[in-house]
C-alpha cells in the first residue's frame, strides 16, 4: 500500500519536473512547481509515518516493467525504508514551503523549478529500489539532479569549480557502488535485494563490500578524506537545496550503507565497527573545526553537517560491532541512536540553512564578517536560528541532545566487549565525540553571536529586512519540531523498534509506556533521561524567577552607552570578529588539524608601515590526497593523449589486439 | 583480603605510570626532578608491597636499594648537576604537548593490549605489573625522544629503568644478585653520563643535544 | 509522595539558600590566608540583595536575548543543582537526568552566558565567550572520561546509584578512582573559572574570562548571574563530595532525622570544600590563557587513563 502511494509521488514529481521546463518562466511557475511538491512530499511522509507507526505488512517487491528488459524495476517499503522516506519527505516538504517565499528571489527559476522535483524524486526512488540496477539508477538521477541545481548559479564566483569537483566525486561515488553491488550479486548476477540478501558471502568479498560502501555511501555522505565536494557544492546551490543536500541527501547515502551493510550483508564480523567508527571520529572532529574557522555562514553549515555524518557513523559502527558480538540489544541501541540524529540532523540542519537563506535574502551577505546585530532587524528568524543553533550543538532540552546521549550511553556498553582493540577504543571515541559536541558548541555560538548580535558590520547588514511569511512560517515550525523531537524522543525511538528488530534482531523496550515518557535505554538504574520535565522545570524556574524579581524588584530598565570597561568605541570594527572568536581553537588545535601556522610583521619603531598578522591553514587532504592525484591523472591523460593521433592501421591494430585479448581471457577463465 | 593486596599493588604500579605521565607534563627542570623522586618513592613503596604479598623478604632490599639511589642520591646529584652546569631551567621539547600526552596514552593503551594478550593465564598481580612496567619503559623511552635537554634525557632513561625493576619484582624468583647488579650498573651508567654531560658542556657551552647533532654534520 | 515532593523542594531551596554561603565562606577562608579580615560570610546575600533593588543598566543596543540570557542561565543551573545528590539520593525527580544530562544542562547555562557576551558587540565580551568556549572544548571530553570511570565502577550514569555504589566495600582502593577525583577537580577549577584558570575577584582585561563576558550586566541581570556561578561551585563540590566521600547522605524513604543528619554532613563537607579550594588559590599562580588547554588537556589524559587503568583492573 505505502509502496503505491510513494510510486505515485514520484510520478507526480516526475511529471511535475517535466511540466516545469513549459512553465518556469511564467509568474505562476514556482507557486505551481513548489506548491505540487509540498502535496506530494506530504503524503509521501504521512503514508510512510503511518507504515512505521502501524508496523505496516511486509508487501513483496512491486516490479515495473521498465529498466532491464530480463530484470524490471522492484520496489519495497519496509521498515527502514518508511523510517527514511518519513525523513527525506519531511526535509523535501519543509523545503517546498520554504521555496514558496524563497524562489521569490531567484533569478534564473528555468535553471532551478525542473530539477527541484526531480531531485526528491530521485532520493525517493533510492529509498524505494528494491534491486541494485533500481538502486544504482536512482542514485546517478538524484546525484545529476543535484549536480544541476548546484550549478544553477553558474555565473558566481566558484561555482562552476565546485560542479566540477561535485561530478568527479559523485562518479567516483556510482563507480565504487557497481563495483559492490557487482560483488554482492556474484557471478551468477542476481541483481534483486532479495537474492542478494538470501546469498551467502564469503569473508573477503564482504570485507571488500564494506570498503567500497565506506567509499561510495561515504564520498555522498561526507567521511573525511571523502568530504572535499561538501563544502563547495551545497553552498553553491540555493539555500532550500542547500538544506536538501545537506540535510537530506546525504541522509540517503546513510540509508544505502544501512541497507547493505547491516541488511543486504547479514550479521558482521566484530571487526567491521573499527573502520566505520574510525572514519566517523575523524570526520566528526574534523569537520567540527573547520566549521569553526570558516567565516562563509553556508560553508560553515556544510562542514557542521560533515560532523554530523561522523557522528552518525560512530553510532553505526558501534552497532555493527555489538552486532558482531551477538549483543543484539546493544547494536540496537546504537543503531536507534545513529536513525534518531539522522531525523534529528535533518530537522536542525534544514532550519539552519533556511536561516543562512533567509540572512543572505536580508542582507545579500554570506560572510560572516560583514554581519552581526540582526537580532534587532529580523527578531523571528533570529529566534528560530537560535533554536537550531542550541539543537545542533547538543543542549537538553532540544533533540540533538536526546541522539548524542544515546550514543554516549551506548559507548557506555563498551567494557562489555571481548576484544581488546574495541575496549579501549570505545572511550577514545568517546572523548573524542564529546569534543565534536562542545566544539560544536563553539561553533554555534561563533555563528550566532557573530552575525545576528553585537553590532551590524557592514551596511547590508544595518539596512536588513525580516523575510516573507512563507520562510518565517517553516522555521518556526521547524524550530517547534526540534523542541518536540527533544521533549518526547520516546515517540521517535518507539517508531525504530521496527527498524532495529530487522536489522539487528533486537530493539529498544517501549518507551511511551514508561512513567513521565522518560528515556530509559537499557535500564531504570542504569540511566534515564526525560527531556519533557528537564524542559518543563527550566521553563518554570525560568519564569518563577523572572516573576519573583519582577513583583519584588524594580522594574525600570535604563538605556545607556555599553560599558565596555570605560572605553566604549563606536565603530563596530572594534568588535569581535570571526577571526578572531576562532583564534584561541585555532592555536589549540590549528597545528594538528590544518597545520595552521601565525606570523606576525611587526613594524620596527617610528616605522609608519602596517602591522601585519598573516595566519596560513593547509588543507591537508587537498595536499596530500587529491593533488598529487589529480598529477597522477593529468600524467596519464597526457601519455594516452598521444592515442588520439594515430594512423588508421594502428588503431586497427589495437583493436585487434584488445579483441585477442578478451578471447584469450575467455579461454584461460577456470 | 587478596582482593586488598592486589588493589594496593594496582594503586601502586599505576601511580608509577601516572608519575611517568605527569613527567612528561613537567616544563622546568626541578620539578621534573621532583616527581622523578616521587616516582622512586612510589617504587620503592611498590616494590615493599610486593615483597610483602609475594613473602619474598630480599624483594626488601630491593627497595631500600630503590629509596636510597633513586629517591635520595640520584635527584640530589641531578640537583646539583643542574646548578653546577647552570642550564637553562625551561624544558625544551621537540614536539608540542598535546602530540606528546596523546602519544603517551596512546603507548600505555598499546602496552595493555599487548601484554594482557600476551600473558593471558599468568597471576593477575604479575599481568598487570608487567602490563605497567612495559608502559613505564615507554614513556620513559617517550621523553628521551621528545626532550632536547640532556639532563632530562638521563632522567627519561632512569624512568625508563624504573619500570624495569617494576617488571623484575612483578616476576617471582628473580635472584637478588641479579636486582643488585642492575641496581649497580644503572649507578655506573648514571655516573658515566654525568661525567660526559660535563664533557659536552665544557665543549659545547650547552647541554641541549642540538649542538651535538650540528657538531656531527647532521640536519635536525 | 508529599514528602518526596517537600525533600525535593527542600533540595532545591538548600542548594539556593546555601550557594552564595559558600562563596563567602571561600572568600573569606581566602582572605584569612592572606592576613587580611575580608568581608562577612554573608557578604554575597548583600551583594545580591543591593543588585536585586538596583535599576538594570542596559547597552542601548542591548537586545531581548541579553534580557532573557540571566534567568535562563540561572533556571538551568538550578535544574542541574538540584539534579545531584546533596543531603540525599534517590530524590523524587532525580532520575530525570543523568550525569551526563547534568553536564549538558551546565553547557547550555554556558552557551547563553557566552551569547549574552557577545551580545552588545563589544570586545570584551567577545574575549571572554571565545576563551570560554575554548576551555569548555577540552573540559567537556574530560569530563566524559570521568563520567566513564565512574560508569565503569557503578555500572550506572545515574548520580544517585553511583554515590550509593561508592559506600559499597566492593568498590576497594583504585587507582583510576583517584585519577578521576583529580581529573574532576581540575575540570571543575576551570569551569567555576577559579585560578590558575580565571580568577574570579579581578577585572584585569587580559586575564579574564567569565567576568569579561559579564561586563555590561548590572542590577538584577547581574544578581541572577552571580547567584547562577555561586550554584555551579556549590554543584562541582557537591558532585566531587557525592561521588567520592558519600558518607552521610540519606537514602530514599529513610526518616527525618536521616535527613537532618545527611544535611549537616553536607555543609560539613561543602566547609571542607570551601577552605581546600581557598588554600589551593592561595597557593598557586594564575597560568597564561595558552597554558589553560595544556591544563585541561592534562585533565583528559588523567580522564583516559583512568579508564584504561580500569579496564586492567576489571578484567584481570
Amino acid at each position: 500500500m505505502t509502496v503505491i502511494v510513494a510510486l505515485w509521488c514520484v510520478a507526480v514529481l516526475l511529471g511535475t519536473a517535466i511540466l516545469a521546463t513549459a512553465v518556469a518562466r511564467r509568474p505562476y511557475g514556482r507557486t505551481f512547481v513548489y506548491g505540487v511538491s509540498l502535496i506530494a512530499s506530504a503524503a509521501a511522509l504521512i503514508a510512510a509515518v503511518t507504515h512505521l507507526l502501524t508496523g505496516g505488512t511486509l508487501a513483496p517487491s512491486v516490479t515495473l516493467p521498465v529498466g532491464l528488459p530480463w530484470l524490471g524495476s522492484h520496489f519495497r517499503v519496509d521498515a527502514l525504508t518508511a523510517f527514511f522516506q518519513a525523513v527525506v519527505n519531511l526535509g523535501g516538504g519543509a523545503a517546498s514551503f520554504y521555496g514558496l517565499g524563497y524562489g521569490r528571489h531567484e533569478a534564473a527559476p528555468q535553471r532551478v523549478l525542473p530539477f527541484f522535483p526531480a531531485f526528491l524524486a530521485g532520493m525517493n526512488l533510492v529509498l524505494l529500489a528494491d534491486d541494485a540496477f533500481t538502486f544504482l539508477l536512482s542514485w546517478e538521477f538524484m546525484s545529476l539532479a543535484s549536480w544541476a541545481l548546484v550549478m544553477a548559479h553558474h555565473g558566481e564566483r566558484d561555482n562552476a569549480r565546485a560542479g566540477y569537483v561535485y561530478l568527479v566525486m559523485a562518479s567516483f561515488g556510482t563507480l565504487v557502488l557497481v563495483l559492490a553491488f557487482g560483488l554482492m550479486a556474484g557471478p551468477d548476477g542476481g541483481y534483486g535485494f532479495g537474492s542478494i540478501r538470501a546469498a551467502a558471502h564469503a569473508p573477503g568479498v564482504a570485507a571488500l563490500v564494506l570498503v567500497l560502501m565506506l567509499g561510495g555511501a561515504g564520498s555522498k555522505a561526507g567521511l573525511v578524506p571523502l568530504h572535499v565536494w561538501l563544502p563547495l557544492a551545497h553552498p553553491a546551490a540555493p539555500s532550500h537545496v542547500s538544506a536538501l543536500m545537506s540535510g537530506v541527501m546525504t541522509k540517503v547515502a546513510i540509508y544505502g550503507f544501512v541497507r547493505v551493510v547491516f541488511d543486504l550483508m547479514g550479521p558482521s564480523d566484530w571487526w567491521w565497527g573499527v573502520p566505520v567508527m574510525a572514519a566517523g571520529t575523524v570526520t566528526a572532529v574534523l569537520g567540527i573545526l573547520s566549521a569553526t574557522m570558516e567565516r562563509d555562514i553556508k560553508r560553515l553549515l556544510a562542514f557542521s553537517t560533515i560532523e554530523n555524518v561522523g557522528i552518525i557513523f560512530v553510532g553505526l559502527g558501534l552497532a555493527l560491532a555489538f552486532q558482531g558480538n551477538a549483543m543484539n540489544l546493544a547494536a540496537a541501541l546504537a543503531l536507534t541512536a545513529a536513525l534518531l540524529h539522522v531525523l534529528n540532523h535533518t530537522l536542525f540542519k534544514s532550519l539552519l540553512f533556511f536561516g543562512a537563506g533567509a540572512v543572505q535574502t536580508a542582507t545579500g551577505e554570506r560572510d560572516l564578517e560583514c554581519l552581526g546585530g540582526l537580532i534587532h532587524r529580523m527578531p523571528q528568524t533570529s529566534f528560530a536560528f537560535l533554536v537550531g543553533c542550541v539543537a545542533i550543538a547538543a543542549l537538553p532540552p532540544l533533540n540533538g541532545f536526546v541522539s548524542e546521549w544515546l550514543i554516549f550511553q551506548a559507548i557506555l556498553q563498551s567494557p562489555q566487549f571481548p576484544q581488546w582493540g574495541l575496549k579501549i577504543m570505545a572511550p577514545a571515541v568517546g572523548a573524542l565525540l564529546a569534543m565534536s559536541a562542545a566544539l560544536a558548541a563553539a561553533c554555534f555560538v561563533r555563528l550566532f553571536g557573530i552575525a545576528f548580535l553585537g553590532r551590524p558590520r557592514s551596511a547590508a547588514a544595518a539596512a536588513a529586512q525580516e523575510v516573507d511569511l512563507p520562510s518565517r512560517s517553516i522555521m518556526i515550525a521547524l524550530a517547534g519540531l526540534c523542541l518536540l523531537a527533544g521533549v518526547l524522543p520516546g515517540l521517535a525511538i518507539d517508531s525504530l523498534a521496527g527498524v532495529t528488530q530487522s536489522m539487528v534482531g533486537a530493539k529498544l523496550s517501549e518507551q511511551a509506556t514508561i512513567a513521565w515518557l522518560s528515556v530509559v535505554p537499557i535500564g531504570e538504574s542504569r540511566s534515564t533521561y526525560n527531556g519533557l520535565l528537564v524542559f518543563l522545570f527550566i521553563a518554570a524556574s525560568t519564569a518563577v524567577s523572572a516573576l519573583v524579581i519582577y513583583r519584588l524588584g524594580p522594574r525600570t530598565i535604563r538605556r545607556a552607552p555599553a560599558w565596555d570597561c570605560g572605553f566604549p568605541d563606536p565603530s563596530p570594527a572594534t568588535q569581535y570578529t570571526a577571526g578572531s572568536f576562532a583564534q584561541p581553537l585555532r592555536r589549540v588545535f590549528g597545528g594538528l588539524a590544518f597545520g595552521a601556522s601565525e606570523r606576525v610583521d611587526m613594524p620596527a619603531p617610528g616605522d609608519t608601515r602596517a602591522a601585519r598578522l598573516t595566519v596560513t591553514m593547509h588543507d591537508r587532504f587537498w595536499e596530500w590526497l587529491y593533488t598529487p592525484l589529480t598529477q597522477v591523472v593529468s600524467l596519464v591523460s597526457g601519455t594516452l593523449n598521444h592515442l588520439q593521433f594515430l594512423t588508421i592501421r594502428r588503431y586497427l591494430t589495437l583493436v585487434f589486439i584488445a579483441l585477442v585479448a578478451l578471447l584469450l581471457v575467455l579461454a584461460l577463465w577456470p | 583480603m587478596t582482593n586488598l593486596v592486589f588493589d594496593i599493588a594496582h594503586l601502586l604500579a599505576g601511580g608509577l605510570v601516572l608519575m611517568s605521565l605527569v613527567m612528561l607534563y613537567q616544563v622546568r627542570l626541578y620539578a621534573l626532578l621532583k616527581v622523578f623522586t616521587l616516582q622512586a618513592l612510589v617504587l620503592a613503596l611498590s616494590v615493599a608491597w610486593q615483597a610483602f604479598a609475594q613473602d619474598a623478604p630480599h624483594l626488601y632490599v630491593t627497595a631500600a636499594v630503590a629509596l636510597v639511589f633513586k629517591a635520595i642520591v640520584i635527584p640530589m646529584a641531578l640537583h646539583r648537576i643542574i646548578q653546577r652546569l647552570g642550564i637553562h631551567r625551561e624544558i625544551e621539547t621537540v614536539v608540542g604537548f598535546g602530540p606528546t600526552m596523546l602519544a603517551g596514552i596512546g603507548l600505555v593503551a598499546l602496552s595493555l593490549v599487548v601484554m594482557l594478550r600476551v600473558t593471558a593465564g599468568a597471576d593477575p598481580m604479575a599481568r598487570e605489573d608487567l602490563a605497567f612496567a612495559l608502559s613505564v619503559v615507554l614513556l620513559g623511552l617517550l621523553m628521551m625522544v621528545t626532550r632536547r635537554n640532556a639532563v632530562s634525557q638521563v632522567v627519561g632513561f632512569m624512568s625508563l629503568e624504573n619500570g624495569l625493576v617494576l617488571a623484575a619484582t612483578g616476576a617471582k624468583g628473580m635472584p637478588l644478585v641479579v636486582e643488585f647488579s642492575v641496581a649497580f650498573s644503572i649507578l655506573i651508567a648514571f655516573i658515566v653520563i654525568g661525567i660526559f654531560l660535563f664533557r659536552i658542556r665544557e665543549r659545547f657551552d650547552t647541554v641541549d643535544m642540538r649542538a651535538l647533532d650540528r657538531f656531527r654534520g647532521e640536519q635536525r | 509522595m508529599t514528602i518526596d515532593l517537600l525533600i525535593q523542594g527542600g533540595q532545591m531551596a538548600v542548594v539556593l539558600l546555601l550557594a552564595p554561603l559558600l562563596t563567602g565562606f571561600v572568600r573569606k577562608i581566602k582572605a584569612r590566608l592572606l592576613r587580611r579580615r575580608g568581608p562577612s560570610v554573608i557578604q554575597p546575600y548583600r551583594d545580591l540583595l543591593r543588585l536585586l533593588r538596583k535599576e538594570a543598566v542596559l547597552a542601548d543596543n542591548a537586545s531581548w536575548l541579553f534580557r532573557a540570557a540571566p534567568y535562563l542561565i540561572f533556571a538551568t543551573t538550578w535544574v542541574a543543582a538540584a539534579l545531584v545528590p546533596t543531603f540525599a539520593t534517590g530524590l523524587l525527580f532525580s532520575w530525570t537526568a543523568d550525569l551526563i544530562a547534568i553536564i549538558a544542562l551546565l553547557g547550555s547555562a554556558r552557551f547563553f552566558l557566552a551569547l549574552a557576551g557577545m551580545d552588545v558587540g563589544t570586545s570584551f565580551g567577545g574575549i571572554g565567550a571565545s576563551r570560554e568556549t575554548m576551555i569548555a572544548s577540552l573540559a567537556e571530553p574530560a569530563m566524559i572520561m570521568i563520567v566513564f570511570t565512574l560508569a565503569l565502577v557503578a555500572g550506572s550514569t545515574q548520580l544517585s546509584t553511583v554515590s550509593a555504589h561508592m559506600t559499597l566495600p566492593a568498590v576497594g582502593l583504585r587507582v583510576s578512582l583517584g585519577l578521576a577525583a583529580i581529573a574532576l577537580v581540575m575540570v571543575a577549577i576551570a569551569e567555576n573559572a577559579r585560578i590558575p584558570v580565571d580568577n574570579p575577584a579581578t577585572h584585569l582585561e587580559l586575564t579574564m574570562v567569565h567576568e569579561a563576558m559579564v561586563l555590561e550586566y548590572s542590577g538584577r541581570h547581574l544578581a541572577m548571574i552571580e547567584i547562577a556561578a555561586s550554584l555551579k561551585l556549590l554543584l562541582y563540590v557537591a558532585l566531587i563530595a557525592a561521588v567520592f566521600v558519600p558518607w552521610g547522605l540519606a537514602g530514599p524513604g529513610e526518616g527525618l532525622d536521616r535527613h537532618a543528619l545527611g544535611l549537616a554532613a553536607f555543609v560539613a563537607k561543602l566547609a571542607v570544600g570551601g577552605v581546600l579550594l581557598a588554600l589551593f588559590e592561595t597557593a598557586i599562580a594564575k597560568m597564561r590563557v595558552f597554558r589553560v588547554p595544556e591544563f585541561m588537556g592534562a585533565a583528559l589524559m588523567l580522564g583516559l587513563l583512568g579508564t584504561l587503568l580500569l579496564f586492567v583492573s576489571r578484567s584481570l
